[in-house]
């Protein structure tokens, strides 16, 4: 079975932001929605892998900083060009202060 | 009359265009029309990523599977070569014609040509993959290249020329590389890194002649040096493509010239992307034409819209970026309308320059730095450009004041 790792603290991450995690040499991106539920997703832009973490969290939509490809990172859908593929999401808890995903 | 919409140029913007034709929900006929072989694909890679892999690949904007998938006929290596309007109906290289109900040109740009004697085939231009398969097949250690003029096609491929291991000379007339549209501060982070990278970068040098023997091109400067290389490529701007239009009587001003619509002075035409000048709302209705990969993709996807009876202005802010060895550019809205910058150093020596009108207006922001370093600070002043908003120029320049805080603001 796929296990939770520890992604980062709670408060690590600010409201309406995301955050780099790396494991088991796979990228993950880490949000925090507006109204502070957290989320995650494959770490790279289906466009031209390049970081979602550098990107704008904007409620529900992690833009992509290379060319603005933009996707619902709560479902991992793509919503704008030139993204076409959707991302892959991982479920998220908190638990005592701290973020986990199932990653696997 | 059933002729549907007949998207001509199946590039950036005509690509774009007839998908979101149907991710709007429009049923009927959708041809795509253009004169290259290839399905339509994005061209910034051309300089980029596509000139130093081993094999370049087309980076496809819409397979083979989607167009079917969509139900879009795309006519390839085919030339519209004039419109009937009052019968509307598009004619063909190929001897036939089209029908339309709306009409979309999306016919882009091509190099601007070096107007002088003695180019031959080794002096070469780079728009198309075909171009781009041409010019990789002569770039490898030891080869020369010489690039003519210090814009951002002709430097993004002195980097990937030098990192196939070519030896670049760059010749730009002008007293700085990228004189167009980037701060000096900029440029001068740019030129310094080609010539770390062991560019030669020669600024304010008027070509005075070349000589291309089919092997070998001399250029000679204007202060009588010469410079000798296996290739020339020519970079030194676009013209956009307008004989069909102006041929069809549609108005022309710098690109075929559309309203805020993107609407030609005929209501059943649009352009879009790099071939029109339209009149830009952010500054008032100055009337510009862009050559950017975004506009390109924003306005074809506005054109099928408002081809399908929307009549939406088009609103966006530019938005160009360029990417030279690790370093990205990034340039929201036109700097020229600026009077004064204020500058917000970033991370890992990224900076950001402010261009603010005399009232303390927001008009662009230029930033450069490694990776993506500047890409959300300029995606936010983005955004505060649209909302013409006019930031305290304290909190542009302090790293510790978030952008997003002033857009809330
Ligand atoms: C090498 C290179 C690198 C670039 N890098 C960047 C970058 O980093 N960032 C950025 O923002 N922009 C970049 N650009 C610019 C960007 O690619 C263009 O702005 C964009 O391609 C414009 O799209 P378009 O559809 O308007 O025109 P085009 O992409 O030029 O497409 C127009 C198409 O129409 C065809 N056509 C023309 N006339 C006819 C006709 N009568 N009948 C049929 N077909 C016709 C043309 O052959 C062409 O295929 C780059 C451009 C190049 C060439
Ligand atoms: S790399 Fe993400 S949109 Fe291009």
């Amino acid at each position: 079975m796929s296990d939770w790792v520890e992604a980062c603290a709670a408060g690590d991450i600010d409201e309406e932001d995301v955050m780099r995690f790396d494991h088991a040499g796979r990228t993950y991106a880490v949000y925090r929605s507006p109204d502070d539920e957290y989320f995650a997703t494959d770490g790279l832009c289906s466009h031209e892998k390049v970081h979602l973490a550098d990107g704008l969290v904007m409620d529900d939509i992690i833009e992509c900083p290379k060319h603005n490809g933009r996707f619902n990172y709560k479902t991992g859908d793509a919503r704008g060009a030139p993204v076409c593929v959707n991302l892959k999401t991982y479920p998220v808890k908190v638990d005592g202060g701290k973020v986990l995903i199932q990653v696997g | 009359m059933t002729g549907g919409m007949v998207i001509i140029g199946a590039g950036e913007c005509g690509g774009r265009a007839t998908l979101t034709l149907r991710d709007l929900g429009f049923e009927g006929q959708v041809t795509l029309v253009g004169d290259e072989p290839h399905l339509p694909y994005e061209r910034p890679p051309l300089s980029k990523e596509a000139m130093t892999s081993a094999a370049p690949v087309i980076k496809a904007i819409a397979s083979d599977e989607l167009l079917a998938e969509c139900s879009i006929r795309h006519i390839h290596s085919v030339r519209a070569v004039a419109i009937d309007r009052a019968a509307h109906v598009v004619r063909l290289s190929d001897g036939s014609s089209l029908s339309y109900d709306k009409l979309l040109l999306a016919t882009g740009s091509v190099p601007r040509k070096l107007p002088m004697p003695g180019l031959g085939g080794r002096c070469v231009y780079l728009r198309t993959f075909n171009d781009a398969l041409a010019i990789r097949a002569h770039l490898s250690a030891g080869n020369r290249v010489a690039i003519i003029g210090g814009g951002f096609i002709g430097l993004e491929l002195a980097a990937s020329a030098r990192k196939l291991g070519a030896t670049v000379t760059v010749l730009e007339a002008q007293p700085r590389i990228l004189m167009r549209g980037v701060p000096s501060e900029i440029a001068e982070i740019i030129h310094k890194s080609h010539e770390a990278e062991g560019v030669k970068v020669l600024t304010g040098q008027g070509i005075t002649a070349i000589a291309d023997d089919g092997a070998e091109v001399r250029i000679t400067l204007a202060d009588g040096r010469e410079i000798v290389a296996d290739l020339a490529v020519i970079g030194i701007g676009a013209v956009p493509v307008t004989a069909l239009a102006a041929e069809a009587g549609l108005a022309i001003d710098n690109g075929i010239a559309v309203d805020g619509t993107l609407r030609t002075d005929d209501p059943d035409i649009f352009a879009a992307g790099d071939c029109c000048s339209f009149p830009l709302a952010v500054y008032g209705g100055r009337r510009v034409r862009l050559e950017a990969w975004r506009n390109a993709q924003e306005q074809g996807a506005l054109a099928a819209k408002n081809m399908l009876g929307a009549n939406e202005a088009h609103a966006a802010v530019p938005w160009f970026w360029s990417d030279q060895y690790g370093l990205t550019l990034q340039i929201a809205g036109l700097s020229d309308e600026g009077k004064s910058t204020v500058r917000r150093d970033l991370d890992d020596g990224a900076f950001i320059l402010f261009h603010l009108t005399e009232d303390g207006r927001l008009v662009a922001a230029s930033g450069i730095g490694p990776g993506n370093a500047v890409a959300r600070d300029i995606r936010l002043a983005e955004m505060l450009i649209a909302k013409r908003a006019s930031p305290a120029p304290e909190a542009l320049g302090s790293q510790t004041v978030k952008l997003k805080s002033l857009l809330a603001a």
